[in-house]
């Protein structure tokens, strides 16, 4: 985790000839090492209108309410099973206004680079950055790369941040939450942590679990034009899983939650692999998938047609709101006993028995 | 994970629950020994459907939790040192020794490596010939095997520069102490099923006929803990007290005779100090003379002075079953997970980070 892993890659697109393989710091100096990084690499790669008039900002036409959101990534390792630092900046943001009931339209993209990172990775990390933002259906429109000295930084940071429309029908806030909704959860959960902890030096172990990284707006969206207004609340389980944004909304609201052990979906590579290492699904990161919470009398039709969509298939209810132990999480086990579902403090550890 | 789920299922753990209610005649005291025993109890929110007569109390068998605070204060030290690499399992690090916890000391610059198999540490010291590579050897005889097998290896490869800091301490011993306390109320144990499947169940039988207590090798999932519980309140209520095995697909009477044999060959038994219960003679295991140039102790001639602790955290008590975490008058208040007195707070095994994370109010209520 400390320590720099050697990387090895299958490129997912062959790589254009360029006059160096590694970032050097002469990348980031703004001349002409700069200009050929992005000329040959960046633009190349990202290329559309925005981009190519190459000012120092980009020039939006947006009408109506927008939302707008900002996120860093500095996964390590930056590539695991199912995904890398490229395609999760891109649908982390994505995702993060889709949870505020906006489609995505417009991206900035920032790398922070540490020397010495090769040229292979960034180029395939950048193949990754432009699949997933043509998937999204975002134009990436304005950026910035920076390199820092060696040890100055971990391979390489990405922040993006992301503007775009919310949808006329969304009216997604936590306020709206009331007794009696239904929890859904979009997919399985747990997949993203335990595939990124699989390839942590000094705590691999063999699994076909794979990130479930997926941009969710489309998903979303659809959602949102049948079912509008029913449609309460919206929250990616990212970092502190699934438990952290129950705890949060709970804490918001003053409302009870109580979800079902029982009904939670868990992948068994990833059930298995949380057994093993000692960890707890709900408090494991996602990044593909999404709570909602949404009116009791819609909640099987939502969850029927949110089964038909992409990145839906394995949606289900997992709980419900009520007045009961304000402001508490409570997890019914899979024996009928009941217990609380608190925050998690400080970072989930491997136990040692 | 089917072998799992016969475990946690719903109508098998009824089926327990009413013939426990059905048997139990009067008040029963009973300890699981290990932590891992603990969180599924409360967890599973098991306490609340068990008889009111059975009490359950919460045993020293979490190792983080008994692991004293000098030996802490030995890792910190040895990880401040700057030539040296300090791996140690995940949940050691935020526990506070009697300065600042391994997270606090890697947050400072120490180069400290979480690691799941020992072994790991062994080819790190391999990768970094110009490094002392240490690796923080704790736990109960579960994890003496791996720990011993990454000593071998070490020699075996002619790895110089790898050591183990050991704190290893053993349960029968610890449920002597208890036993031998008299202030103690327990009438049964649940004896850890995973201790058990390595050194298997000879040891327990002459403390079960000494202090005429049955002991039940148990498991972790809610169905192997009602049984356990059953076969237990079975023996006392018709006065019994033998050994038995509810782990029967893992432990076998003899254990792990090849694990066995690999931690006679590095380790030998040593006195131990068990943090909030104190010394305990022949408790523990230390790297023996034949490994002895692997032992962080002798390496690096570590003399640091006994540190004492923090006399509001309550953690003796608690793992010796004489008080409930919530009984403690810092509990949820002055002590979290995210500031502990003590070490039970931190441990995800910890007995009082167990009522904290999991306990709900009908819980808090009845403790």
């Amino acid at each position: 985790m400390n320590k720099t892993e050697p990387i090895t890659l299958q490129l997912q697109c062959p790589m254009p000839k360029f006059d160096f393989d590694v970032i050097t710091l002469g990348h980031g100096s703004g001349g002409l090492l700069t200009h050929r990084l992005l000329q040959s690499g960046v633009f190349n790669m990202l290329k559309n209108d925005m981009l190519d008039q190459q000012h120092d900002g980009a020039i939006l036409n947006l009408n109506g309410p927008v939302a707008y959101s900002t996120d860093s990534y500095v996964v390590s390792p930056i590539f695991f099973p199912g995904g890398n630092i490229g395609d999760l900046a891109i649908n982390g943001t994505v995702n993060d206004l889709a949870m505020c009931g906006a489609q995505a339209k417009y991206l900035s993209l920032a790398f922070i680079i540490e020397e010495g990172f090769t040229m292979e990775a960034f180029w395939e990390i950048l193949v990754s950055i432009k699949t997933a933002a043509d998937k999204a259906g975002v134009t990436i429109v304005t950026g910035d790369t920076k390199v820092v000295e060696k040890g100055k930084g971990d391979q390489i940071f990405i922040n993006t941040s992301g503007i775009g429309n919310i949808h006329p029908k969304a009216a997604v806030h936590h306020s709206h939450i009331a007794d009696g909704d239904v929890i859904i959860v979009s997919g399985n959960i747990a997949a993203h942590g335990i595939a990124v902890m699989s390839k942590r030096s000094g705590l691999e172990f063999e699994t076909a679990v794979t990130s479930d990284t997926a941009n969710l707006n489309h998903t979303v969206m659809a959602l949102l034009d049948q079912f509008g207004a029913d449609i309460k609340f919206l929250r990616d389980p990212t970092r502190g899983g699934v438990a952290s944004v129950l705890n949060e909304i709970a804490g918001l609201t003053h409302l009870g939650f109580t979800i079902d052990q029982a009904l939670l979906p868990v992948e068994e590579g990833v059930e298995g692999a949380c057994e093993m290492l000692g960890l707890d699904p709900l408090y494991v990161a996602n990044e593909g998938i999404f709570i909602a919470i949404v009116k009791k009398d819609s909640a099987g039709e939502i969850l029927h047609t949110l089964k038909t969509l992409t990145y839906g298939g394995g949606a289900a209810v997992i709980g419900n709101v009520h007045t009961d132990h304000s402001g508490k999480v409570m997890v019914k086990s899979r024996i009928g006993g009941k217990r609380l579902l608190n925050f998690l403090t400080g970072e989930q550890l491997p136990r040692i028995c | 994970m089917k072998y799992l789920s016969e475990y946690r299922d719903a109508a098998t753990a009824e089926a327990y629950i009413n013939e426990l209610h059905r048997i139990t005649t009067q008040p029963w005291t009973i300890m699981e020994i290990c932590g891992g025993q603990t969180h599924s109890l409360v967890k599973n929110g098991i306490l609340d459907m068990l008889p009111p007569e059975i009490t359950m109390v919460h045993g020293p068998g979490c190792p983080v939790c008994v692991t004293s605070i000098s030996v802490i204060d030995e890792a910190v030290y040895l990880a401040q040192q700057p030539n040296v690499i300090l791996c140690s399992f995940g949940d050691m690090l935020r526990v506070p020794g009697s300065g600042i916890s391994l997270l606090e000391a890697k947050a400072a610059g120490a180069d400290i490596r979480i690691l799941y198999s020992p072994l790991e540490a062994v080819t790190i010291a391999q990768q970094n010939p110009g490094k002392e590579v240490v690796f923080f050897a704790v736990g109960f005889e579960t994890t003496a095997p791996a720990n011993a097998l990454s000593v071998i290896q070490a020699d075996r490869l002619e790895v110089h520069n790898y050591s183990i800091l050991a704190s290893h301490v053993l349960v029968p011993p610890a449920m002597e102490a208890i036993l031998g306390d008299p202030s103690n109320t327990i009438n049964a144990f649940l004896a850890a099923g995973h201790v058990c499947t390595i050194m298997g169940m000879e040891e327990y039988y002459p403390v079960a006929e000494k202090y005429r207590t049955p002991i039940v090798v148990t498991g972790f999932e809610p169905v192997d803990l009602l049984q356990g519980i059953v076969m237990a309140v079975q023996q006392l209520e018709r006065g019994e007290y033998k050994v038995e095995n509810q782990y029967a697909r893992y432990v076998q009477r003899e254990g792990n005779m090849l694990a066995q044999q690999t931690i006679r060959e590095v380790f030998s038994i040593s006195d131990r100090i068990w943090r909030g219960i104190g010394e305990i003679p022949q408790s523990g295991y230390e790297v023996n003379e034949q490994y002895s140039t692997y032992n962080a102790r002798i390496k690096f001639n570590l003399q640091l002075n006994a540190a004492q602790e923090n006399t509001a955290c309550i953690s003796g008590d608690i793992m010796k079953g004489l008080s409930k975490p919530k009984q403690c008058p810092n509990f949820g208040t002055l002590c979290k997970p995210e500031h502990p007195l003590g070490a039970p707070m931190v441990s995800s095994e910890g007995a009082c980070a167990a009522y904290y994370h999991y306990a709900n109010d009908a819980v808090a209520m009845t403790v």
